[in-house]
C-alpha cells in the first residue's frame, strides 16, 4: 500500500489522502498520472518525508507527499 | 531610543543598536516586499535597498501596504522611501528602479549583509539565488499564492530553490488564485523574523527546510529538504 498526501490546491477535486495498492515498479509518476496531476504542479515531492524524484521506484508502505509550486510575491 | 523600547527585552540594547549597521536588500516591493520593508524599517535596520521597476496599479490596492489611491502610477521603490520618511526617518532607503536580472544583480546586491526574496516570479528567484551564492550573502525566500505561502532561509551553497521548484515552472498556483490582503502580511512577517535571526545569529532559522503555509486549512508544515 502507498499512502499519498496531497497539499494546498492539489486537494481541489481530490481527497487529502489517497491510497494506492502497491505493485512492483510503482512510481510517483504513475500516481500523479492516475490522479490527473500535471508534472508542473509538483513542486515539493517527498517519499517518507525525504526529498525524492517522481521516477523513483516506491516500496510497499511508502508515504508520498506532494505540494504544488507557490511563486507569487 | 524610545522608538525601540518595545523591541526590548526581546532584543538586548546592544542588539538593537547593531541593527542600524546592517544593510538589507529587498528584491521586489509588491505584496511581500512592501510589508518586509515596513517591518525591517520599524525594527531599525539602518540601510534598506528597495528594488522594483514597477509602478503602482489599481490592482495592487487589495494587498500592497506601500500602495494607496494617491500613488497609483508612481514607482514602488520610490514610494518605499517616501513611506519610510514618515515611519522611521532613521532608516535610509536606497530605491532601485530597475528590473533585477543577471546583468545588474551583482551591482545591486554587493555590499549587503542579507537579501530578501520578495519577487513575483520563479525565474528571477533563481537568478537571485545564484548571485547571492556568488557574493556569499544569505537569502530569505518567501512566496505566496492565494491561501498558501512558503518561507525558507538559504545560505550560500544550500541551493534550496533547486529543491523547492524542481520543474522550474515560471508561475505557481498564484496564477490561478491571485493574492489577498492577509497572505503577504503573514509570509512577510515570517521572512522578517528570519532576517532578524540571521543578522543577530540567534534562534533557529528555516535552513534546508521550508515552512509551507496553508491558511485555508490552517496547516503549517515544516519540511526538511
Amino acid at each position: 500500500m502507498i499512502k499519498v498526501k496531497l497539499f494546498a490546491t492539489l486537494r481541489e477535486g481530490r481527497q487529502k489522502e489517497v491510497v494506492f495498492d502497491y505493485f512492483d515498479g510503482i512510481t510517483g509518476k504513475y500516481i500523479i498520472d492516475m490522479l490527473d496531476i500535471k508534472e508542473d504542479d509538483v513542486a515539493i515531492y517527498l517519499i517518507n518525508g525525504i526529498d525524492g524524484k517522481i521516477n523513483d521506484k516506491l516500496k510497499d508502505g511508502d508515504v508520498v507527499s506532494i505540494f504544488p509550486p507557490v511563486g507569487g510575491g | 531610543m524610545g522608538r525601540y523600547d518595545r523591541n526590548m527585552n526581546m532584543l538586548s540594547r546592544e542588539e538593537n543598536e547593531r541593527l542600524r549597521n546592517f544593510k538589507v536588500c529587498v528584491v521586489g516591493c509588491g505584496g511581500l516586499g512592501g510589508y518586509v520593508i515596513e517591518m525591517l524599517g520599524r525594527l531599525g535596520i539602518g540601510y534598506i535597498t528597495a528594488v522594483d521597476m514597477d509602478v503602482f496599479e489599481e490592482t495592487n490596492l487589495n494587498r500592497q501596504i506601500l500602495s494607496n489611491v494617491n500613488v497609483i502610477g508612481k514607482y514602488k521603490a520610490m514610494e518605499a522611501k517616501e513611506r519610510m520618511k514618515l515611519v522611521n526617518p532613521d532608516v535610509f532607503i536606497n530605491p532601485v528602479v530597475e528590473k533585477f536580472d543577471i546583468e545588474n544583480g551583482e551591482r545591486i546586491l554587493k555590499g549587503h549583509d542579507l537579501a530578501v526574496d520578495a519577487l513575483d516570479n520563479i525565474e528571477t528567484r533563481f537568478v537571485l539565488q545564484d548571485i547571492c551564492e556568488k557574493l556569499n550573502i544569505p537569502l530569505v525566500h518567501g512566496a505566496i499564492g492565494g491561501w498558501f505561502g512558503q518561507v525558507t532561509t538559504i545560505f550560500p551553497g544550500d541551493r534550496t530553490l533547486d529543491v523547492l521548484y524542481k520543474q522550474k515552472v515560471k508561475k505557481g498556483i498564484e496564477k490561478e488564485l491571485g493574492n489577498p490582503s492577509f497572505t503577504p502580511a503573514l509570509v512577510a512577517s515570517i521572512q522578517v523574523s528570519e532576517v532578524l535571526k540571521v543578522l543577530l545569529n540567534r534562534g533557529e532559522v528555516l535552513r534546508k527546510e521550508v515552512l509551507y503555509i496553508d491558511i485555508y486549512s490552517q496547516e503549517y508544515h515544516k519540511i526538511k529538504l
